[in-house]
């Protein structure tokens, strides 16, 4: 009887399995078959039935993809504008983060809760004012003009200061300043390596928002030069509307860069979103 | 009379240099934060009640017409309605494919190979919208897409996936419902995760099948983490707007005219006809909706069980 429920059980779970394999298969379909199509020549892109996989693999499309876009240039670009606008995120929400946490001064909660309003409200609502804002300063079209709302998160100084809460004992910055360290040395050598495991969840979720950008670059920006990968490869895709091979291909260079770094740091990465609960 | 200056001289100077310290440190956050965060959502409320064109420097304070005529704007239905709709549909497949997802991986996988199953699932959440939103533009092309070819083969007719305006919003749904699922799994996988394993095995013990433990035991002690999920995917799928601007050109190739979506209708509003009070005052009518979902999500949350 009881051996039998345990075979039972056993076939449960590999059935689930399968299942599972089967429904994660699906999944990551798509990508499969972009990759497919970006190696495929013209002729092979109606075959009917379509093939899994190019019976005739080129890199003409890549090629292609070369020849009319800078993706290159396009990558660099995103890099530049998440790396900056990562290093601000931090730095703004760690340190202001902190003196929320750990000092008492009048205004305190009001500023605090300032913070936290403008936190529900999405980046959509307020764009177009914004906008105007960048056009006064004369950023519009300007490296500068895409970044600077991407200096700070609201939610990123909330993040730091319940972390600040919950990580920073009182009685080891207290301690810190009996040492005669500074206050700024504490600030910015001693609780930020308290709060690693929330800097780096902080600093994938940072990357990753300035990175998948797409609406403020395609409303602040009209110079190809300066167009970081989303909106240079849409810009692109629309020239070749139909040309599936090298849409594809543009697509691939596209992704490749956060697949690498996916496979590399997949396991920071859940982490760090299930740490902030917030979406990438 | 007592000034500020003077009463900040009799506090000790330990205070003193605590407070020059905050200071320092918060003033050029908060005057960046104040700059890029509070006062355009301040102003977005004010040119809500003005005629706020681009071009004109007068600009004429309109009350709530904006607002009223929104409501008779038939763009501004449609966007609402579509919004609506992608959003409700987008949040119920999601959760629910992924809530059923999680209880399957929690009980049945352990070690590696759950940890390679979850991250093939994961995988879409990460990759940048637009390469994987052409992805889906060949897949649903009409003549040579692979999904008709497949709906082919069960005999079922080609659909016209990115051309009729009804099949788009389906086509659009389908892709986001693909990229969030991972995201809504992963905190539902953490939620179950935390679930102390007694409860299961009391409930084992006392004959419960699978599908009854995950319906008396999973179901009630992940309602928080669920109504979390809802809610989060609900504003997220209401603020849509880089698929639907990618995937559903109309014939002409213009972005995003197939379906519309309130977002996209801001920006049209704003950055096509300039004329930025009406799209700031659509812009409110979306902060509503946004705050309502917050206050929901608050008060259920705060509540004791």
């Amino acid at each position: 009887m009881s051996t039998r429920r345990r075979l039972l059980g056993r076939l449960g779970r590999w059935l689930t399995t399968a299942v599972l394999l089967a429904g994660g298969i699906v999944m990551i379909f798509p990508l499969l078959w972009l990759v497919s199509t970006s190696f495929r020549p013209a002729a092979e892109l109606n075959l009917v039935p379509p093939r899994l996989l190019p019976i005739n693999p080129t890199l003409a499309n890549y090629g292609k993809v070369f020849a009319t876009a800078p993706m290159l240039l396009y990558l660099w670009n995103s890099l530049v504008f998440s790396v900056v606008s990562t290093v601000f995120i931090l730095l703004t929400s760690t340190t202001a983060g902190y003196v929320f946490a750990k000092f008492r001064f009048v205004g305190n909660n009001l500023l605090f809760m300032l913070v936290l309003a403008t936190a529900i409200v999405p980046f959509e609502i307020y764009m177009v004012p914004l906008f105007l804002q960048m056009k006064s300063l004369g950023l519009v079209n300007t490296p500068l003009g895409l970044v600077l709302p991407y200096l700070v998160l609201s939610y990123g100084i909330f993040f730091m200061r319940q972390n600040t809460i919950t990580s920073v004992p009182d009685e080891l910055l207290d301690a810190a300043r009996i040492d005669g360290m500074s206050e700024g040395g504490i600030m910015l050598r001693l609780v930020p390596r308290l709060l690693a495991p929330a800097l780096s969840a902080l600093a994938i979720f940072a990357f990753l928002q300035a990175w998948t950008a797409f609406i403020w670059p395609l409303l602040i920006l009209n110079d190809p030069k300066y167009f970081p990968m989303e909106l240079g490869l849409s810009q692109f895709a629309n020239s070749f509307a139909v040309d599936f091979g090298v849409t594809t291909a543009g697509a691939v260079i596209a992704i490749l860069p956060t697949l690498i770094g996916f496979v590399l740091l997949r396991r920071r990465i859940v982490e760090g979103i299930t740490l902030t609960g917030l979406k990438g | 009379m007592t000034t500020l200056a003077a009463s900040f001289r009799r506090v000790s100077p330990r205070t003193r240099s605590r407070y020059i310290f905050v200071f320092i440190v918060l003033a050029p956050v908060m005057a960046l934060f104040i700059y890029l965060r509070v006062w355009p959502t301040v102003q977005t409320l004010l040119m809500s009640f003005f005629d706020w064109q681009l071009i004109s420097p007068a600009k004429e304070f309109r009350g709530l017409d904006n607002y009223v005529d929104l409501l008779g704007d038939r763009n501004f239905r449609l966007a609402f309605f579509n919004t609506t709709l992608f959003a409700f549909a987008t949040t119920f497949f999601s959760v629910a494919i992924a809530l059923v997802l999680a209880a399957l991986l929690a009980r049945a996988i352990r070690g590696r190979v759950g940890a390679a199953i979850e991250l093939l699932y994961f995988a879409p959440v990460l990759l940048p919208m637009v390469p994987v939103t052409l992805g889906w533009r060949w897949i649903f092309d009409y003549q040579h897409g692979i999904l008709n070819a497949a709906l082919g083969v069960f005999g079922i007719g080609r659909q016209a996936w990115l051309t009729d305006t009804n099949m788009a919003l389906v086509s659009v749904i389908i892709l986001s419902v693909w990229k969030q699922i991972g995201y809504n799994l992963i905190i539902f996988l953490v939620g179950i995760r935390a679930i102390p394993r007694m409860y299961h095995e009391a409930a084992a013990v006392d004959g419960a099948s699978g599908w009854q433990q995950f319906r008396r035991v999973t179901l009630p002690l992940l309602a928080p983490v669920t109504l979390f999920v809802i809610v989060i995917t609900t504003i997220t799928s209401y603020n849509v707007f880089t698929q639907v601007y990618v995937l559903a050109s109309d014939v002409q190739g213009s972005p995003g005219q197939l379906v519309r979506v309130l977002v996209y209708d801001i920006f049209e509003n704003g950055f096509r006809f300039f004329n930025m009070g009406y799209a700031a005052a659509e812009g409110v009518y979306l902060f509503v909706i946004v705050l309502v979902l917050t206050i929901i999500q608050f008060r259920f949350l705060r509540s004791p069980e």
